[in-house]
C-alpha cells in the first residue's frame, strides 16, 4: 500500500476493475433482451455515445467523467478514514447552490479570481451539508450512513425551492436560475468541444489526494484510523473522531466542488435534476478503483463513457438511461464479492 | 381554527401515507433484529410498487400485491446473498441493491407501461362494520385499504415472533452475539438470511401500498427514498414493531401536512414539507441513539 | 458415564496444537486439566465440546446405562450437548441484552420463550442450588453472577460432564471458594467435571485427578495424591520452577509517580487512592486478578484509553512506550506493511511529509537487529507469527528509547522460546534505565520479571511487607488476610 507501485500490481488492478464492468454490461445485456429491447441497437448506440468519435469521448464521457472522478475521490477520502459518505448526492445539490448563487453576482470580476470563488462556494456548500452528520457522528456516536441519506433528499428539495425561488430566472417561467456570469464559467479545454477545465481539476484532485495519503503524516494517519482503529488510538495516539470528522467533512466539500464543477463548466445555471445519480454511481467508481485515487481516475473515465452511452441509448435506441444503474450495481457487487476473495 | 373535520382528515391521510413506511419498517425491524441494516429495501420496494403496477394492471389488485411481495423477496434474495452469503459490507451492498432495483424497474417500466399510462385499478377503502362508528377512532383507522390492516395484523405478528417464539430468540440472538448464537447452535446465516426475506416481502408490500393505494400509477424512481426513511423509523422506534409502527404514522403525519396545508391555501413553499420527513429522521436519529443503542452486532457480517 | 479421547490431533497453520493426545475422566471425580498458555487445554475440550474438528482421533462417551458413543468429531455444540457434556467457557457467552431465562433457553434449545421459559430456568436454578435473578438482563449482573449463569447454562440439559476452561480468573477468592464447593457437590453426586487451570492452589483444593498437557503432548497423569506442586511444575514447564533470582537493579529517579490516585472508565471507580512511585532501571510487576484496576492503571500511565483521573495526581517522565495486551488490534494494524506499522508507533516524530526509503530502512535495520522474521519491510503484519508480531511491538518501542515502558501480558500467547526472549529484552531495557511497570495475569510471570511487586485488589494498592515471601504476595492477591 505504501510505497512505489509495482507495474505488474497496476496491471493486475486495471484488470480487476474491466472484469466487473464487463460483467455488468453482460447483466444489462440479458435484461435487455428478457424485456424485449433490441440489443444491438442499444449496444451500438451504447458504444456510439461514450468511444464513437473523439468528440464523443471529449465531450460526452469525459465531461460527464469530470464529477465522476471528484466524487469518487470524495467518496475515497471519507473511506479511507472509516466514514462511508452516501450523501454526495446532497453535497452535490448544496455546492451547486453556492456556486450557482456566487456565480450570478461576480460579472464584474476577471475569470482569475471570480473561477476560484465559485469552486470555494462548491466547496463550502458541500462542507455545510455535511456538517450534521459530522456533528452526529462525533458528539453522539450517530453513523453517517443514515443521515447523509437522508439529507440527499432535503439537497433535492433545497435545488427544487431555489429554481422555484430565490434563484429562479429573471423570466420567472421555468424552474432554473439565469446563467452564470461568463468570468465564472470554467473554460474549454480546445474550440469545439465541451471538455473544460473542470477536467483537469478533477486530474489535478486525485493526483494531490494519491501524494496526500501516501507521502504525508495527514494521509498516514486518516488511513490507519480506518484500517485499525484501536491500534490508531492506542499505538499511533490518533483522535480518531476527530480525524474521522475531518475526512468526512473534506468528502463533502470535495462532493461539493462537484456541483460547483458542473454548474460552472457544464450547466452554466442551476437546474432541478442537475446529478443523474452521480453521488451513487461515484460509489461504484470508488469501489472499482479499489479506493486508490489514480485507478478511481481510470474508473470515472469508464464510468463517464458509460453515462455517455446511456444518454445516447436514450436518445436513439428509446431504452431509459437509468438503466446503466444495473451495470453499476453489478459493478459494485462484483468489486465487493472480489475484494473479499483476494484480501 | 381548524375543525374537527379537517383534523379527521389529516389523521386519515397520516394513516393511508404512513402504511408503506410502517410495513417496511416493520419488515426492517426484523432484519435490524437479526443483525442485518438493509439499505436495499428501498430497491425492494421500488421493485414491490414495480410489480404491484404490473400485476394489477394484468391481473387486478390481488395479483397485483402478490407480484409485489415476490418482486420484494427476489431483490431481498440478492442482499442476502451478497450481503449474508458472501458476507460483503452491507452499507454498500445495500446502495448496490437500491441502484440496481432503481435501473431494472425504469428500464422495464419503459416497456411495460408504453403506449399511454394504462390506469391501474385500485384498492378499495373498506369500511370495517360498527368500529368505523367510533369518533375519531373509527373514521381515522378503520377506512383504509386492505394493506392498511394488513399492517395491524403484521404488527403483532412480528412482535410475537421476536419475542414469543424460539426462532425470534434465535433471531436476535443473532444480531446481539452472532458468536455466541452459533455456540449455541444456531445457524447464524439461515436465520439471518431469513430475516432479510421477512424485510424484503414487506418492503414488497410497502411499495404496493404506495401504487395501489396512494398514488395509483408506477413512475420511475417513485419511492423516493422511503425506504431509507424506513431505516431511520426503525432506530426512532427502538428495533421494536410497536414503536415503529408508531414513529411511521409520525412520518405520515409529517407528509401529509403538506396536502393539508396546501388545501389550506398556505404560502409556506412546499419544498419545505418535502424536506420535512427527512430532516424529522434527521432529527429523530440524533434522539433515538442517547436511549437504546439498537442490536450489539447491527451491520457487521458473521 | 465416562469420557474418553483417544489420539486427538489437531494443527492450527503450521503449529501443532495437540499431537496424539489421549484423556479420560471418570464419574464421581473433578479432573484438573493443568498446562501453560498454548499448551493446549483449551483446544482440548474445545474438540470435547464440538467447539472444534480434531485431524484424528476418537471420542468416547459411555453413558450410564451402559450405551456408548463413539465418534471422531461432534460436529457442533448441541451434539456435544446431546451426548451430556456442558462446557463453561474462559470468556462469558452470555448475551448481555438477553435476560437470564433468555440466555438460559438459548443455550438449551427450549422451544418456551417468555413466562414459560422463566418458570422452567426457575426450576434449575433451584434444583442446581445456583440462585439467580432470572428476568434480570445480563448487563445488569456481577461477574460472579454471570460466571453461575455459563454453569446453569452449561447443565440445563441434564448434562453430566461439565468442562470449565479457567472459571476462576474473574472471581474474587470468596467466590472462588463457592465455585470449587459446587464442583465437589457436583462430582459427589456422579457427575465428571473437567477444570482447566494453572493454579496449582486450585488443583490442591479441588482436583482427585490430574493431567497435564505440555505444548500439546501429556506429560503427566494420574491421581492427585501422589503429585507435588514441585511435580505438577516440572510437568507444565519441563523445568524447575526455581529461575535464578535475578539481580536487584539499582534504581535511580522517579520516573512515575502516582499520589493518592483514583481512576475512573466508564463511570466506574476502577483505582481507588494509589500511591507508589517507579524509579528508572527497576521493573515493576503488577499482581492483580482480572478486572481489579490494573488495566486502568497501566492505561493511565501510558496516558490512552478513556481513563479519567478523579483525585490525585500522576506524573509520569516521556516519552512513554506502552505494550497493549491485545497485539493484533491495539499494538498493530494487520492490513498494514511493517514500515507503516514501525511508522504507526513513531508518529509523533514525523514530519509532516513522510519519507518512506528511510522508514524501510529503519524497519530492515529494525528486523535485523531484533531477529524478527519476516520477509521484509513490505510484508503485511498479519503475515507475521504472534512471537514475531511481539518482537516487533518491542522492538519499535525500544527505539523510541523511552523512559518509561509499560507493558500489559507482554508473553501472553507466545511460545516458551519467544516469552523468554522477550522477558530478556524486558530486563535490558531496565538496566539501560528505563522504568518499566508491566502487569502479567500470570503471577508466576510477575514474579519472574518483577524487582519489585505492585499488589492491586479492587483498586486498591494492598500492603505488603518489604521484600515479600511469594506466600504473602499470594495472600494480598486473594484476600486471605482473614486467614492470617
Amino acid at each position: 500500500m505504501s510505497g512505489t507501485a509495482l507495474a505488474p500490481d497496476r496491471t493486475r488492478s486495471l484488470l480487476q476493475a474491466t472484469v466487473p464492468l464487463g460483467l455488468g454490461l453482460l447483466v444489462l445485456a440479458g435484461f435487455l433482451v428478457l424485456a424485449g429491447f433490441p440489443v444491438m441497437p442499444a449496444v451500438n448506440a451504447l458504444w456510439r455515445g461514450a468511444f464513437g468519435s473523439w468528440y464523443a469521448f471529449s465531450s460526452a464521457a469525459l465531461v460527464h467523467a469530470t464529477p465522476l472522478i471528484i466524487l469518487g475521490l470524495a467518496f475515497t477520502l471519507g473511506s479511507k478514514a472509516g466514514a462511508i459518505n452516501v450523501g454526495m448526492e446532497g453535497q452535490f445539490a448544496a455546492g451547486a447552490i453556492a456556486a450557482t448563487w456566487v456565480g450570478l453576482h461576480l460579472g464584474a470580476l476577471p475569470a482569475m479570481v471570480a473561477i476560484p470563488i465559485v469552486l470555494a462556494a462548491g466547496l463550502l456548500g458541500g462542507a455545510v451539508w455535511i456538517t450534521a452528520p459530522v456533528i452526529l457522528r462525533i458528539k453522539f456516536g450517530i453513523t453517517e450512513v443514515i443521515s447523509t441519506l437522508l439529507l440527499n433528499f432535503v439537497g433535492y428539495a433545497a435545488v427544487s425551492y431555489a429554481v422555484t425561488g430565490p434563484l429562479q430566472e429573471s423570466g420567472r417561467t421555468y424552474p432554473q436560475s439565469d446563467a452564470i456570469a461568463a468570468s465564472a464559467r470554467l473554460p474549454q479545454l480546445s474550440h469545439g468541444s465541451r471538455l473544460h477545465l473542470g477536467f483537469v481539476l478533477a486530474l489535478v484532485t486525485a493526483a494531490l489526494l494519491s501524494v496526500l495519503l501516501r507521502r504525508t503524516t495527514w494521509g498516514f494517519r486518516l488511513r490507519a484510523v480506518g484500517a485499525g482503529p484501536r491500534a490508531a488510538a492506542l499505538t499511533g495516539r490518533i483522535p480518531l473522531t476527530k480525524v474521522a470528522g475531518v475526512a468526512l467533512l473534506w468528502s463533502g466539500a470535495l462532493a461539493g466542488l462537484g456541483g460547483a464543477v458542473e454548474v460552472s463548466g457544464v450547466s452554466y445555471a442551476l437546474f432541478q435534476n442537475l446529478s443523474p445519480g452521480y453521488g451513487f454511481t461515484a460509489i461504484a467508481v470508488a469501489l472499482l478503483g479499489r479506493e486508490r485515487p489514480m485507478l478511481v481516475l481510470v474508473a470515472g473515465v469508464l464510468f463517464g463513457a458509460l453515462e455517455a452511452g446511456a444518454g445516447a441509448m436514450q436518445r436513439d435506441a428509446g431504452i431509459p438511461a437509468v438503466a446503466v444503474q444495473v451495470v453499476e450495481a453489478v459493478v459494485i457487487i462484483t468489486a465487493l464479492l472480489t475484494a473479499r476473495r483476494s484480501a | 381554527m381548524i375543525d374537527s373535520a379537517l383534523l379527521v382528515g389529516f389523521a386519515a391521510a397520516s394513516v393511508r401515507v404512513g402504511t408503506p413506511l410502517a410495513l417496511a419498517a416493520v419488515g426492517e425491524s426484523i432484519a435490524e433484529r437479526s443483525g442485518m441494516i438493509n439499505l436495499g429495501i428501498e430497491g425492494a420496494m421500488l421493485a414491490g410498487a414495480f410489480g404491484a403496477a404490473v400485476g394489477a394492471a394484468h391481473g387486478g389488485v390481488a395479483s397485483g400485491v402478490g407480484a409485489a411481495v415476490v418482486a420484494g423477496l427476489l431483490v431481498a434474495t440478492v442482499f442476502a446473498a451478497v450481503a449474508v452469503a458472501a458476507r460483503a459490507d452491507q452499507i454498500i451492498s445495500g446502495t448496490a441493491v437500491t441502484l440496481g432495483a432503481t435501473g431494472l424497474t425504469g428500464l422495464l417500466a419503459q416497456r411495460a407501461f408504453t403506449g399511454g399510462n394504462l390506469s391501474l385499478p385500485i384498492l378499495p377503502v373498506v369500511h370495517v362494520p360498527v368500529i368505523e362508528h367510533i369518533p375519531l377512532v373509527g373514521p381515522v383507522f378503520f377506512r383504509q385499504t386492505v394493506l392498511t390492516y394488513a399492517c395491524y395484523v403484521l404488527i403483532p405478528l412480528a412482535s410475537a415472533l421476536l419475542w414469543r417464539t424460539r426462532f425470534g430468540l434465535e433471531l436476535r440472538a443473532c444480531g446481539e452475539a452472532p458468536a455466541a448464537a452459533t455456540a449455541a447452535g444456531v445457524h447464524v446465516g439461515r436465520t439471518r438470511a431469513l430475516a432479510v426475506l421477512m424485510g424484503g416481502a414487506c418492503a414488497g408490500l410497502a411499495g404496493a401500498a404506495l401504487v395501489l393505494a396512494q398514488v395509483g400509477m408506477f413512475t420511475e424512481r417513485m419511492t423516493a427514498g422511503r425506504g431509507f426513511i424506513a431505516i431511520a423509523i426503525v432506530a426512532l422506534g427502538r428495533w421494536n414493531p410497536w414503536g415503529t409502527a408508531a414513529a411511521a404514522l409520525l412520518f405520515g403525519g409529517a407528509t401529509a401536512l403538506q396536502y393539508t396545508f396546501q388545501a389550506a391555501g398556505s404560502h409556506v413553499p412546499y419544498q419545505l414539507f418535502l424536506a420535512l420527513p427527512y430532516l424529522l429522521a434527521l432529527a429523530a436519529l440524533g434522539m433515538a441513539v442517547g436511549r437504546h443503542r439498537g442490536p450489539a452486532a447491527l451491520g457487521q457480517s458473521h | 458415564m465416562t469420557l474418553r479421547l483417544s489420539r486427538i490431533s489437531k494443527h492450527f497453520g503450521t503449529t501443532v496444537a495437540l499431537d496424539g493426545v489421549s484423556f479420560s475422566a471418570i464419574p464421581g471425580e473433578v479432573h484438573a486439566l493443568l498446562g501453560e498458555n498454548g499448551a493446549g487445554k483449551s483446544t482440548l475440550m474445545d474438540i470435547a465440546y464440538g467447539m472444534i474438528r480434531p485431524e484424528a482421533g476418537m471420542i468416547e462417551v459411555q453413558q450410564r446405562g451402559g450405551v456408548a458413543l463413539a465418534t471422531p468429531a461432534f460436529a457442533s455444540p448441541r451434539e456435544a450437548r446431546a451426548a451430556g457434556i456442558g462446557m463453561v467457557h474462559q470468556h462469558f457467552t452470555s448475551i448481555p441484552a438477553f435476560t437470564v431465562s433468555e440466555n438460559i433457553a438459548l443455550t438449551a434449545g427450549w422451544t418456551e420463550t417468555g413466562r414459560a421459559a422463566e418458570r422452567r430456568a426457575a426450576h434449575i436454578v433451584a434444583r442446581l442450588g445456583l440462585p439467580l435473578a432470572i428476568s434480570a438482563h445480563v448487563e445488569s449482573l456481577s461477574a460472579q453472577m454471570r460466571q453461575r449463569l455459563e454453569i446453569v447454562k452449561a447443565l440445563a440439559t441434564d448434562a453430566s460432564i461439565l468442562l470449565l476452561d479457567e472459571p476462576t480468573a474473574v472471581l474474587a477468592p470468596r467466590e472462588v471458594h463457592e465455585l470449587l464447593e459446587f464442583l465437589r457437590g457436583f462430582a459427589a453426586a456422579g457427575g465428571i467435571a473437567v477444570l482447566i487451570t494453572h493454579k496449582l492452589d486450585e488443583v490442591f483444593r479441588v482436583a482427585d485427578r490430574v493431567t497435564v498437557l505440555r505444548r500439546g503432548v501429556v506429560t503427566l497423569t494420574g491421581v492427585l495424591a501422589e503429585q507435588t506442586p514441585h511435580s505438577l511444575a516440572h510437568a507444565m514447564i519441563g523445568a524447575d520452577l526455581a529461575r535464578p533470582i535475578p539481580l536487584k537493579a539499582q534504581p535511580g529517579v522517579v520516573a512515575v509517580e502516582a499520589s493518592r490516585l483514583s481512576l475512573t472508565r466508564g463511570g466506574q471507580l476502577a483505582v481507588v487512592n494509589a500511591s507508589f512511585q517507579v524509579r528508572s532501571g527497576e521493573i515493576v510487576g503488577v499482581a492483580a486478578i482480572e478486572g481489579n484496576g490494573q488495566r486502568e492503571l497501566l492505561r493511565a500511565i501510558a496516558g490512552v484509553d478513556d481513563v479519567v483521573t478523579v483525585a490525585g495526581t500522576l506524573e509520569v517522565a516521556g516519552p512513554v512506550a506502552f505494550i497493549p495486551e491485545d497485539r493484533s488490534s491495539e499494538a498493530l494494524i494487520p492490513s498494514f506493511s511493517l514500515a507503516e506499522n514501525l511508522l504507526l508507533g513513531t508518529l509523533d516524530q514525523s514530519s509532516w511529509w513522510l519519507d518512506w526509503n528511510a522508514i524501510r530502512r529503519d524497519t530492515q535495520a529494525l528486523l535485523a537487529s531484533h531477529d524478527i522474521r519476516a520477509g521484509g519491510p513490505e510484508s503485511q503484519a498479519a503475515t507475521l507469527s504472534g512471537g514475531n508480531q511481539q518482537k516487533l511491538v518491542f522492538a519499535r518501542a525500544l527505539a523510541r528509547q523511552p523512559r518509561v515502558i509499560v507493558a500489559e501480558n507482554p508473553v501472553r500467547g507466545l511460545d516458551i522460546q519467544a516469552a523468554d526472549m522477550i522477558q530478556e529484552r524486558i530486563r535490558a531495557a531496565a538496566r539501560n534505565g528505563a522504568a518499566v511497570i508491566m502487569h502479567s495475569s500470570d503471577v508466576d510471570e510477575v514474579l519472574a520479571l518483577a524487582d519489585r511487586v505492585l499488589v492491586l485488589r479492587r483498586g486498591e494498592v494492598q500492603d505488603l511487607p518489604s521484600d515479600p515471601t511469594r506466600e504473602q504476595i499470594g495472600d494480598a492477591l486473594l484476600a486471605m488476610a482473614a486467614a492470617r
